[in-house]
């Protein structure tokens, strides 16, 4: 218990009155990370208490993102190479091949990750500090979701303005974590994608090319073009990867969402560990199917109704950002229809809307404002429900 | 009354900072987020604003005392639309390429509810000098948001301010680069979030002003 003796030690310095009270928040944060605090909320009134701290169950859901993380490290590594020596088919790889794309997709990724946490952990801490408040722990998610839902090619000045936009206008604002009315990683995309456009999407976007290769000496792979499969059918072309491989997930597209087969391992823990509505999970892909089968893309050739589920950010943003909590509705009646809209609506706006390839993002922010709205009707209908038995 | 005194001074102050119509009183957003996507534009517009503010008071607080009270707004159309037609001649034969880029916005100061706000509350109930400061305050309150904001959205959604090139070419992902324009800067939902960062860092200051 050396580490906790330590904490004890320094707790006095870091309160109130204390030499390093400017950092409180920091020292609160640390402490309650490593082990778990003895207070709960008190029972008062008629809550239901959990002895799980938020902080336990946001791990839970880091813990779900790394299989759909360390994918998409290999696959950064997998597409360069694909995109530089043209040859590399994935079964003809020998492991070395594997590792060395891993580690190459590490280093890329890494960057990544710590500026996402830098800067937002940062604004947390300042806003925190300022306000007199404890750290709260939702960016631990928001943080690792960040990195996973950007294009490989996506600048680190730019992703920093842009998770500092997300952190500030669209969480702090409205009073920090559990206040959001939009999911932050989400609206740190949505900037992205309305203020740089041409590092979101198109075909230049999905494959790591410049940064890297400048930094290793190795000649920087100018204009490498991989197009994704809602790219090639945005554009009316055929899709050139297989059904197969949209399931594995070696193709290009945004770092975490490729893998459907990560994505559903890390539902599985979240859905295990009772963090995740697997209504929610359910609906969006029931809703997504309905409107994929009725509403097929006109000019498209080898392409099933059921691959839309399995291109783009659908499962991603189903089982990780449609799921978030704080943004959707709390009523269980109110999930079925929340998600059902969100598979909808993004199959939607793919194929009727040419401007936007992928509607995950636009669906779930959509529906986000619209959660607690959902959440009205049911409870006013059961209002009325219970009003009118207890007047007969 | 000297032309001068403290209340006159109070009469045009105000709107510039602690009733300002845009930071205070939330009026007039519709065309401060329309026109303010770059500098020049914004420019135009609030002095534009300012003019026909000033001169409607004027005309309106001159004929208050004769205007039916029932048909009062229709009078204050006409004068407005009177003022709005020559700014508009006047832009387009001196300014052709600003009154292109404004397009329906001069048109539509009309419906500015800074204006009618103004005539209403202000140059119905008082004389002509004062109600020509007050235009004056008002309309300057509100290009000065328009200023500001336009000035923050063209340096960084085009790399330039009045047209003159500020960030250097070089600097650019096109030229080898690392800097790109922020394209959000140019949509008007842009222009929203930092007319609220200006409320925000106003009442900051200001920490008295009434909610």
């Amino acid at each position: 218990m050396g580490l906790k003796k330590i904490l004890d030690n320094l707790k006095p310095t870091f309160s109130e009155g204390g030499k390093f009270s400017a950092f409180g928040s920091l020292f609160d944060a640390a402490e309650t990370f490593f082990f778990v605090p003895n207070e709960t909320a008190k029972a008062r009134g008629a809550q239901i208490h959990d002895a799980i701290d938020s902080k336990r169950s946001i791990f839970f859901v880091v813990i779900a993102l790394i299989p759909a993380l360390l994918f998409g490290m290999y696959n950064i590594g997998l597409q360069h190479e694909l995109a530089t020596t043209g040859a590399c088919a994935t079964d003809a790889c020998p492991c070395s091949a594997i590792w060395s794309n891993f580690l190459y997709g590490l280093a890329v990724m890494l960057p990544k990750i710590v500026v996402s946490y830098a800067v937002g952990l940062g604004i947390e801490i300042v806003v925190a500090q300022w306000k007199k408040e404890e750290v709260h722990e939702g960016f631990f998610v928001t943080g690792i979701l960040i990195p996973l839902v950007v294009p490989v090619n996506c600048p680190l000045w730019i992703l920093a303005i842009a998770t500092a936009f997300a952190v500030i206008f669209a969480k702090e604002v409205f009073g920090g974590t559990g206040m959001n009315i939009f999911n932050p990683a989400l609206v740190t995309r949505a900037f992205l994608f309305f203020a740089y456009p041409s590092m979101m999407s198109g075909d230049k976007v999905w494959v790591n090319g410049n940064y890297m290769d400048s930094i290793n000496g190795a000649p920087a792979v100018d204009a490498v073009s991989a197009a994704t499969p809602l790219g090639q059918l945005a554009a009316g072309e055929a899709v050139t990867a297989s059904p197969l491989e949209t399931i594995i997930g070696t193709i290009p597209g945004s770092i975490g969402e490729t893998s459907v087969i990560a994505i559903l391992i890390g539902a599985v823990i979240l859905i295990w560990a009772n963090i995740a509505s697997w209504k929610i999970i359910l609906s969006t892909f029931a809703g997504g199917a309905v409107m994929a089968y009725f509403l097929q893309y006109p000019d498209a050739q080898n392409f099933e109704w059921w691959e839309q589920l399995t291109v783009g950010g659908f499962c991603f943003g189903a089982v990780f950002m449609a799921t978030d909590p704080v943004t959707g509705p709390r009523t269980e009646s109110g999930k079925w229809i929340y998600g059902f809209l969100i598979g909808a609506v993004a199959i939607i706006i793919r194929v009727l809307n040419p401007g936007f390839p992928e509607g995950m993002m636009l669906a779930i922010l959509l529906m986000n404002v619209f959660a607690p709205l959902i959440d009205y009707l049911f409870v006013q209908t059961n209002i009325n429900k219970r009003a009118k038995r207890a007047i007969k | 009354m000297s032309l001068f005194s403290k209340e006159n001074g109070e009469v045009f102050m105000g709107p510039l900072n602690l009733n300002n119509p845009i930071a205070v009183q939330v009026l007039g957003i519709c065309s401060a987020l329309a026109v303010t996507s770059q500098l020049k534009p914004a420019i135009v517009m609030g002095l534009s604003v300012t003019v026909i503010t000033a001169f409607s008071n004027v005309i309106i607080s001159l004929i208050r005392k004769t205007i039916p009270n029932r048909i009062r707004i229709i009078v204050q159309l006409v004068v407005v639309a009177a003022l709005v037609t020559v700014v508009s001649n006047i832009l387009k034969a001196y300014v052709y390429d600003v009154s292109v880029q404004l397009s329906v916005y001069v048109g539509l100061i009309i419906t500015n509810c800074i204006l009618m706000g103004r005539l209403e509350a202000f140059a119905m109930q008082n004389g002509p000098w004062e109600s020509f400061l007050d235009g004056i305050g008002n309309g300057l309150g509100y290009a000065i948001v328009l200023v500001a904001v336009g000035f923050v959205r063209e340096i960084l959604g085009f790399g330039t301010l009045l047209d003159f090139q500020i960030i250097p070419d070089s600097a650019f992902v096109e030229n080898g680069g690392l800097y790109m324009n922020n394209g959000m800067m140019t949509m008007p939902a842009m222009a929203l979030i930092l007319v609220a960062c200006f409320i925000w860092v106003h009442r900051s200051i200001n920490k008295n002003i009434e909610q």
